[in-house]
């Protein structure tokens, strides 16, 4: 059950839009079970009222669709912005991709967001609704006569296991109580794979990456990747491709991508949600950024707006070129 | 109608795959089902259905069309084809048997495609009837019976036997192959299975979802609908639920240098993608929503008018489950049909 309801929100949208601070809600719209809820922008009140929706799926980052959604309108868009969510508003003002003027950011608490996965292999398919009103889920099957009562922790997302904040880094207003950096275990998963021979890993990771199928879900969710014109997508580039032509590339398209992102990924773990192949994409990024905290001292991307990465900033601490090299020896 | 148990199924697949290359759907380590090839023991998975379509089969995601070699001036031809060999893919889904259909009509027309026939030719379709639908199945929107699927044999599990039923001479074949295996029986079992499959396919939430506001000739009344916007509003243009999807069947060709001359291939491309169809001239269609747009127009009105009235949506419900922002073709029927 999350702390804040629906009704706040809505109550609280439809204020806004009446006094004029804002024109446009983004928020989530309802769907066909429950579960499968879209991100969408409101304009008006009878539309809120009917699909407006916060629950327990409501997952998606939002902070991607403001460099799209600010674009062009009259007036100011809020947005709700769950702990996670504000890393990435932040990391994309210090990038300038969106205009900070056009936004009314509205912080909410989050107790953690339901993976469907994880709630079919509990609950079987036939779902045909979840109420996440009360301190269990109550998963309706067209197989059962009575709900099925959930606990939330059993299907957290794997994300929301490791949550790394309750705290939210930017905001307007702020509904319900902020909350504080948590000490998560979300490196644990990368220290399991780095004590693997080199040959273990790598087997792992190939049976992880053969599976792509190139939808370039992860790179168009992540709020990391703004380009205009993917350097993928552009037949410009050279290196433009639509599909995993050959093992090597389903590889590189996925490191290459981490390495792009390095330094700026917030650890949102959008990536992994998307895939439809079940990819641990985030483990990936969570490498790297492992790797910074080691390397240069702890660094979290969009933790304050304008700073700079390790990557990107230099100074008289920092590991030398050997050093690394050496590093890179012991690990293997 | 013949049926073997359960017990003995592992036997059956063994003596199918003792000519021909088998395939079947098998629970991968994470979880999911993966079309797989039978090894001895290889058991057969539980789930509804498979991440990927069988569609793979026949149209892969890559494959070589041809090679050119240069030396000097002189440039050579290779043609890559090789003979296909025999394989039967077990465990195909109503929905996704269907899904044949559609692209039958794509690559068998004149002029026929060689890769793909080939495939088809080489290949036997073993269907199962699905007795435990999903919330995101709607096949009998499409009218496809779930209870009954087509393929060249059909197979119906109940909880100690397999039923199977030869629906072609390629499929009397197969049957044939595994006579001895196999006992003579009535249908009454699938018959009662058939029934209370039915009754489920009713209470499914998407059991209401019809295609009467769609169909050739409906593209001067679709096409400009205020509708499109809101419908295509969050849509990130990843290429997910075309990749999923076991009826989209566009590709691009492509050549890689390889220094020495040329690989020319095909891949699967996706309508979400900008560049996708860019020519000469540049894009048709610059925005996601137009994309979008063509998706599903083409799966409802575009297809449909050109081929005598068939929609190339099976059902299935992968793009439902697998949607990065949940929008997908319920929703754009429900919308645009008035809900």
């Amino acid at each position: 059950m999350q702390k804040i309801t629906k009704e706040q929100l809505t109550e609280k949208a439809v204020s806004l839009l009446r006094d004029g601070t804002v024109t446009h809600v983004l928020g989530w719209s309802a769907g066909e079970f429950d579960y499968d809820i879209t991100p969408a922008v409101f304009s008006d009140e009878a539309s809120l009222r009917k699909s407006f929706v916060w629950n327990d799926f409501c997952g998606a980052n939002f902070s991607k669709y403001l460099v799209s959604k600010t674009r062009g309108i009259e007036g100011k868009l809020l947005v709700f912005l769950k702990p996670c969510d504000t890393y990435s508003f932040n990391q994309l003002l210090t990038e300038h991709r969106f205009d900070r003027e056009k936004v009314y950011a509205i912080g909410i608490p989050c107790e953690g967001m339901a993976d469907i996965d994880k709630v079919k292999a509990i609950c079987g398919d036939g779902i045909s609704s979840v109420n996440c009103d009360g301190e269990k889920l109550l998963v309706q099957s067209i197989y059962e006569d009575a709900p099925i009562s959930v606990s939330p922790s059993d299907v957290l997302a794997e994300r929301c296991v490791n949550c790394k904040s309750k705290k939210h880094v930017a905001y307007d207003e702020l509904m319900g109580e902020d909350g504080d950096v948590l000490d998560s275990a979300r490196f644990d998963e990368v220290s399991r794979i780095e004590a693997m021979s080199p040959d273990e890993r790598f087997l792992f990771w190939q049976n992880e990456l053969s599976r792509c199928i190139r939808c370039n879900a992860c790179r168009d969710a992540c709020p990391a990747c703004t380009c205009e014109v993917c350097v993928f997508n552009n037949p410009r580039s050279g290196v433009e491709n639509k599909s995993p032509a050959n093992n090597f590339e389903e590889q590189m398209f996925h490191i290459i991508r981490a390495f792009h992102v390095a330094g700026r990924c917030t650890d949102c773990g959008e990536c992994s949600r998307v895939c439809p192949q079940n990819i641990p994409l985030h483990l990936l990024n969570r490498k790297f950024i492992k790797e910074m905290n080691e390397c240069y001292g702890e660094y979290q991307a969009g933790e304050t707006v304008g700073s700079k990465s390790p990557l990107t900033d230099y100074t008289l601490e920092d590991l030398e070129p050997g050093e690394v090299f050496d590093r890179g020896d012991i690990n293997a | 109608m013949r049926k073997c148990s359960l017990n003995s199924l592992q036997s059956v697949f063994g003596k199918i795959a003792s000519s021909a290359l088998l395939y079947l759907p098998v629970d991968s380590a994470d979880g999911r089902a993966v079309f797989s090839k039978w090894d001895d023991g290889t058991p057969l998975s539980n789930a509804l259905n498979t991440v990927r379509s069988p569609k793979d089969f026949f149209f892969p995601q890559t494959e070589d069309l041809m090679r050119f070699k240069t030396e000097g001036k002189s440039i050579e031809v290779i043609d890559v084809r090789e003979e296909t060999e025999d394989f039967v893919v077990f465990g195909v889904r109503a929905c996704d048997v269907k899904s044949f259909d559609i692209l039958d009509r794509v690559f068998l027309a004149e002029p026929r495609d060689s890769y793909y026939a080939s495939r088809r030719d080489h290949g036997v379709i073993v269907s199962l009837a699905c007795t435990r639908p999903s919330e995101t199945c709607f096949c009998s929107t499409f009218g496809i019976d779930a209870a009954s699927p087509a393929g060249d044999v059909s197979c119906w599990k109940t909880e100690s036997e397999m039923f199977w039923q030869a629906n072609t001479e390629k499929g009397e074949a197969l049957i044939k192959k595994i006579e001895e295996l196999t006992e003579e029986c009535s249908d009454e079992a699938v018959k009662e299975q058939q029934e209370k499959t039915a009754r489920i396919m009713k209470k499914l939430p998407l059991a209401g979802l019809n295609t009467d506001a769609f169909g050739g000739g409906k593209t001067e009344e679709l096409f400009d609908r205020p509708e499109w916007t809101e419908l295509s509003e969050a849509c990130l243009g990843c290429g997910t639920c075309t990749f999923v999807c076991p009826t989209c069947q566009c590709y691009d060709i492509k050549d890689f240098n390889t220094g020495n001359g040329v690989i020319r291939y095909r891949c699967w491309d996706s309508c979400m993608y900008s560049e996708f169809t860019k020519m000469a001239h540049g894009n048709n269609r610059l925005s996601q929503k137009e994309r979008f747009r063509q998706r599903f127009m083409h799966k409802l009105v575009y297809y449909p008018e050109n081929n005598d009235g068939l929609f190339s949506c099976v059902g299935c419900g992968r793009c439902l489950s697998k949607c990065p922002i949940s929008m997908n073709i319920a929703k754009v029927m429900k919308k645009l049909g008035g809900e």
